[in-house]
């Protein structure tokens, strides 16, 4: 019985309700997103074309001299630094991580959901603590160097803390659970009888291996490697923790940069090449993993 | 005594990865908590057993101020954040395609937290913002709420949108839709992004050390000082209470979980 006039005005009506709901729903959100993390990131990249004040602050002349500082060698290396810590902490943690997560998939179905309470556990306990607990480990009265000792492996203690290996094993430890489990996931996905059906196929295991569960496990591999790869590259706990200031990474000069010497124009430039590099790690993830896609659905 | 042997051989380097990781995850807790009963004041060497560093840390007035301003903090960001995550998750859900938008939502949870930290110290300082427990309140609510708005947007997924429609056929308001179908129905989700709000929080440390006023530290900031000071077994023994904590917290989420993921 409705006459098309009214559908018409309900029509409208609804299309105003909708658009209200989004608003509702949608708008307290990302005005929250844009104050707290859109503008302070805005901000940061600001800054970095000012010239700092004479006691801190910033003085509003543009300048680029704060990017050719960073170019200087002794910021450029620690930049470097810092990416080859992050990297070969990824590395070693899909080292460890993927046949970890290779084993828990293949364990009876009960004893997978206690395998992998036992990966987390030790990711719900604060990080300075679990950074802390390797100091009292690698120092030279700690347990490390004294069950070396008992065994007679060695007669004097090692100088372990204190190290980059030091900081590559802190990081290692810190972040190892956030590779292990979206490994864990794309590798249970697997339909084992694709493997059957490749070794039918007369495929060798290492074969089997590279061209079907590498690109299938692609996107755990890729999840695993940005969570570990990010937090390792702007840490800053735990170089100064177990790196004892011999170990500078980017992270602990933006904070110096930011608390202590105040140059804050300087320490958004440094700022802003850890977003970078975390981009251009997004953008080489991404390429590799259309790579992997087209090799899998060949 | 082939078939024994042939499963042996499958799943021992298996065992031995997994005994190798799992040794490598706990001797560090292990050792802490040992560590924690020590009668010696030696933060290495394990003589005698005693309580003593837990009654130190009764008394220690630094850290009880820090975990009351520590729970302020989580309890406030998590209420928040659930709010903001949940509405969010099912406004995206109903009205955005754009996945643009849809990866400005979950930014803040990839954002390095030190970027994330010294930016808003910055804008706090340019609004003259006095620093205080709702300076990192607020930022923690803008992490936090990004992982809210995974969980609960990962849920809606699999959820019923005919009810919703039936729902309003039968004459509810949005509204009312809103409250008795739709959050009842995603209870589960919004909780467990809740109880990952308040872990995230409660932990949190890079984004408070920025952000936080002087006279206001927060636990990880407590605990900060205390292992930049060196190694005390006060620490240990703060710590062996804390991982009982969030040891116990994993496995009541796990309890609570559970049916959810038998579905």
């Amino acid at each position: 019985m409705t006459s098309p006039i009214r559908t018409r005005v309900s029509r409208d009506s609804e299309k105003r309700r909708d658009l209200l709901e989004r608003m509702v729903l949608q708008g307290p959100g990302f005005l929250f997103i844009t104050i707290f993390m859109a503008t302070p990131i805005t901000l940061v990249a600001i800054y970095s074309i000012f010239q700092r004040g004479r006691f801190g602050g910033i003085v509003y002349k543009a300048t680029t001299e704060n990017f050719t500082r960073a170019l200087d060698p002794v910021y450029l290396g620690v930049l470097t630094d810092s990416l080859k810590i992050a990297g070969i902490t990824t590395v070693l943690a899909i080292a460890i991580g993927y046949p970890t997560a290779y084993a828990i998939a293949k364990l009876p179905t009960k004893w997978r959901s206690i395998a992998l309470v036992l990966v987390v556990m030790p990711f719900w306990t604060n990080f300075l603590i679990r950074t802390y607990s390797w100091i009292m480990l690698l120092n030279r009265e700690g347990l490390l160097n004294h069950a070396l000792m008992k065994f007679n492996i060695i007669h004097t203690p090692l100088d372990l803390l204190y190290t980059q290996s030091a900081v590559v094993v802190g990081l290692l430890y810190g972040y190892l659970p956030l590779m292990i489990l979206p490994l864990y996931a794309s590798i249970e996905r697997l339909d084992p009888q694709l493997g059957e059906a490749a070794a039918n196929l007369g495929a060798t295991k290492a074969r089997a291996f590279f061209s079907l569960t590498l690109p299938l496990t692609a996107s755990g591999l890729i999840a695993g490697s940005i969570f570990v790869f990010i937090p390792s590259l702007g840490n800053f706990i735990v170089p100064e923790l177990l790196g004892g200031g011999k170990t500078v990474m980017v992270g602990n000069l933006i904070r110096d940069q930011f608390l202590k010497a105040r140059d804050w124009p300087f320490g958004s430039v440094l700022a802003l090449s850890v977003i970078a590099l975390v981009f251009i790690f997004f953008m080489l993830q991404n390429a590799v993993e259309k790579r992997f896609s087209s090799d899998a659905s060949e | 005594m082939m078939p024994v042997n042939k499963t042996l051989r499958k799943i021992r380097p298996l065992k031995v990865i997994l005994f190798g990781t799992f040794a490598f995850l706990y001797i560090p807790i292990f050792a802490l908590m040992a560590m924690s009963f020590n009668g010696s004041h030696s933060p290495f060497i394990l003589k005698g057993f005693s309580f003593r560093w837990y009654s130190v840390l009764m008394h220690d007035s630094r850290v009880i101020h820090g975990l009351i301003n520590t729970l302020i903090v989580a309890t406030g960001s998590t209420i928040l954040s659930s709010v903001l995550g949940t509405l969010l998750a099912v406004g995206l859900h109903r009205y955005t395609k754009s996945s643009f938008l849809n990866a400005f939502a979950l930014a803040p949870a990839i954002v390095p937290d030190i970027v994330l930290g010294i930016g808003l110290l910055a804008l706090y300082a340019l609004l003259s913002v006095s620093l205080g427990l709702y300076s990192v309140l607020l930022a923690h609510v803008v992490f936090s709420m990004a992982f809210v708005t995974a969980v609960v947007k990962a849920r809606l997924a699999h959820t019923d949108k005919y009810l919703r429609e039936a729902s309003m056929d039968l004459g509810a308001t949005r509204t009312s839709t809103f409250l008795r179908i739709t959050v009842p129905s995603l209870a589960p989700a919004i909780l467990a992004g809740a109880l990952l709000a308040f872990t995230l929080s409660l932990d949190e440390f890079v984004i408070a050390f920025f952000t936080n006023g002087p006279t206001t530290p927060t636990l990880p900031i407590v605990i900060y000082s205390m292992v930049r000071f060196g190694v005390t077994p006060e620490i240990n023994a703060l710590a062996t209470l804390l991982m009982l904590v969030s040891f116990t917290a994993v496995i009541i989420a796990q309890r609570m979980t559970r049916p959810t993921e038998d579905e």
